[in-house]
């Protein structure tokens, strides 16, 4: 019986394509839209917790508390000394590996070329942090480290920048007074999650921008320490241990607030993705609301073709259709167009959600769960729409429809 | 015993002082292979009776058995099952399904008895061929002339083989000369293939057709002749 109905819907909608395709129209546009929007949005989300984690992995950045100044009576709070850093590596159980870094601004000169960029002074430690991989060269020696001596890695965005064609290895540079031998390039990370240009990066070993580049007066200031935890460490508490062992490097007192802050990178993919995420489901919702308004199309338009086809209803009717029967055909045909539209409408997002992934940089991935769903909802919704036409028809009297004009 | 029987029929429509009655205690048995014109002026219940007897509708009071089966007391379903398989209908105006080819109209009765589709292909290309319509299986009823439409509809009907073929005017919107080949038709399906035929009809040329004539007059049968056997 279903299997008839199928093939009268078939039938009906063949006979009048133009108005089954505007029919399913708002199927259609309310489809592609949720589909679009969900799979966008999933996009975004990805890109976001892409970029955190290209940061490094489980990674706290510990800066001195600029804002909390007032406790300190006035006086901004101190940068970080060298012996913290070892301390927290020595005291802290779950940390794998501690950077203490600084960085500075300036302009960096090979032959003609110019390029203002930032040096960031590290130590070894540093790469594994920061996720930093060698593409070229090799990194820091500890004799290098040690002795300051003038040594360099650049970023590609350097590379390509100021050494446009030439190999960089080897080669002499000059960031502000300082003139650096590049022992190494990295390899490119991209886009940050801010928009930045990771890669305009120079790296130099921490000592050598201290006391080259700041400076012999702050030669023991760090304002920045990278800490990497052990995977199979909670970050939280990692950040609790050395929260308690700064507080005493730093003689605060119970009732003094911190004078440093710890930020987990974890924390904040997690804070971008969720919002990220309210606004995907928040766009799919309105949407949803063009799809509802769909559905309401359908069922207009199946009001108007019941009505229409009054005097069909009434000779299939005395043929000897069953109430069922028929309310099977409308419903049927329904939930037919609702699904075209919802098929046409699954296409027609994918076209759109790889064209817009590609125009806003954002990865592509085909969600099967989100166009199952969109598929069951413009289904669902051809029964629930078409329920009430299909149900008026199939209640008609046979011979009220058959005199009906 | 009759093949149809309407027992003291009675049908009300409306309530109280709106209240119409179109047939006021009928009484009449119809037996296998009749050929019978139902005439009478206009209100008559010529339609009403039809109606009831094409189990489309139910009387208000009485009792209307068909082939030993009470129809007063069967639900809407079990009347649709009765007009499935022991009826055909044929229109005053026609009702063929509009932008539909006359096959796939008269397969539309054997698609609601589940009949294969190379069956009903089948039987409904020797239903077209019966009322001389042979060829014309692809054309739609825009394409063919009122005549040729209602001999698609008389081909819907005995696509079946209806024991019983009701038609309420079928020629009323026809010019003579289609009417006549219809009734030849018609006569042609009572005589060869045994249908009973329930025909109402205004004009006098038309019953002629027929082997009994019952009259309507105000809700009641006012004169049932039947003609002597084969003229
Ligand atoms: N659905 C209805 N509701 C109310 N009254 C009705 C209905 N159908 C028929 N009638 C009334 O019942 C009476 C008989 O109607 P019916 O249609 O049977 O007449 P008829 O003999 O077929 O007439 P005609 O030759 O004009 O077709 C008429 O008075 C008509 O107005
Ligand atoms: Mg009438």
């Amino acid at each position: 019986m279903i299997w008839n109905a199928f093939l009268l819907a078939i039938r009906e909608i063949r006979r009048n394509l133009m108005r089954a395709f505007l029919t399913t129209l708002g199927i259609v546009i309310g489809v592609a839209a949720v589909v679009t929007m969900v799979t966008l949005g999933n996009g975004a989300t990805r890109s976001i917790q892409e970029q955190v984690s290209s940061l490094g992995s489980n990674l706290l950045i510990m800066r001195p508390n600029r804002s909390f100044g007032a406790g300190t009576g006035g006086s901004s709070p101190p940068d970080f000394k060298l012996v913290d850093a070892e301390a927290i590596e020595r005291e802290i159980p779950g940390v794998r590996a501690v950077a203490p870094s600084a960085l500075r601004g300036g302009s960096a000169v090979y032959l003609q070329q110019n390029w203002t960029t930032q040096a960031t002074g590290i130590t070894n430690d540093y790469f594994t942090v920061a996720n930093w991989e060698i593409a070229d060269g090799r990194i820091f020696s500890d004799t290098e480290q040690a002795g300051a001596r003038a040594v360099c890695i650049i970023g590609d965005t350097l590379r390509t920048k100021l050494f446009a064609g030439h190999d960089p290895l080897g080669q002499k540079m000059r960031f502000r007074s300082l003139t650096c031998e590049v022992v190494g390039t990295l390899k490119p990370k991209g886009q940050g999650g801010f928009g930045n240009d990771q890669d305009d990066v120079i790296l130099m070993p921490l000592k050598t921008l201290l006391r080259r580049v700041w400076g012999a007066s702050s030669s023991q200031e760090i304002p920045t320490i990278y800490i990497s935890a052990k995977d199979g460490y909670d970050t939280d508490e990692v950040t609790q241990d050395i929260t308690a062992l700064m507080r005493q490097r730093r003689n605060l007192q119970g009732a003094q607030g911190d004078n440093f802050q710890i930020i987990d990178t974890k924390q904040i993919a997690q804070t971008l993705s969720s919002t990220t995420q309210i606004l995907t489901a928040l766009l799919g919702a309105v949407a949803a609301v063009s799809l509802l308004v769909g559905g309401i199309g359908i069922m207009n338009i199946m009001l108007v073709s019941v009505t229409e086809r009054t005097r069909e209803i009434g000779t299939r009717l005395a043929i000897g259709a069953l109430e069922r029967e028929v309310l099977w055909q409308f419903l049927v045909e329904a939930v037919v167009l609702s699904s075209l539209g919802g098929v046409i409408g699954i296409a027609l997002s994918l076209i759109a959600s790889i064209t817009l992934s590609n125009v806003m940089n954002l990865p592509y991935q085909f969600d099967p769960f989100i166009n199952l769903l969109a598929f069951g909802f413009s289904a669902g919704i051809g029964v629930l729409f078409g329920f009430m036409p299909a149900k008026r028809a199939a209640r008609l009297d046979p011979i009220e429809a058959l005199r009906h004009e | 015993m009759s093949l149809l029987e309407f027992r003291d029929i009675t049908k009300t429509y409306g309530m109280g002082t709106a209240a119409v009655q179109a047939l006021r205690g009928v009484s009449l048995g119809i037996d296998k292979g009749e050929f019978v014109a139902v005439m009478g002026p206009s209100g008559s219940g010529k339609s009403t009776a039809m109606n009831i007897l094409g189990c489309l509708d139910t009387p208000s009071t009485g009792a209307y058995v068909f082939e030993g089966a009470h129809v007063e007391t069967l639900t809407r379903d079990q009347r649709a099952l009765l007009r499935r398989h022991y009826l055909g209908f044929v229109f005053q105006g026609f009702n063929l399904l509009n932008r539909t080819s006359a096959q796939e109209n008269v397969e539309l009765p054997l698609l609601y008895r589940g009949v294969s589709p190379a069956e009903r292909r089948r039987m409904a290309l020797e239903a077209l061929a019966s009322v001389g319509l042979a060829g014309w299986e692809h054309h739609t009823p825009g394409e063919l002339s009122g005549g040729q439409q209602q001999r698609v509809a008389i081909a819907r009907a005995i696509a079946t083989n209806p024991s019983v073929l009701l038609a309420d005017e079928p020629t009323g919107n026809l010019d003579s000369a289609r009417s006549v080949e219809i009734m030849q038709l018609l006569t042609q399906l009572n005589q060869e293939r045994g249908i009973t035929v329930l025909m109402v009809t205004h004009e006098p040329d038309m019953a002629q057709y027929a082997n009994r004539i019952i009259r309507f007059v105000d809700g009641l049968v006012a004169d049932d002749t039947r003609k002597e056997a084969a003229l």
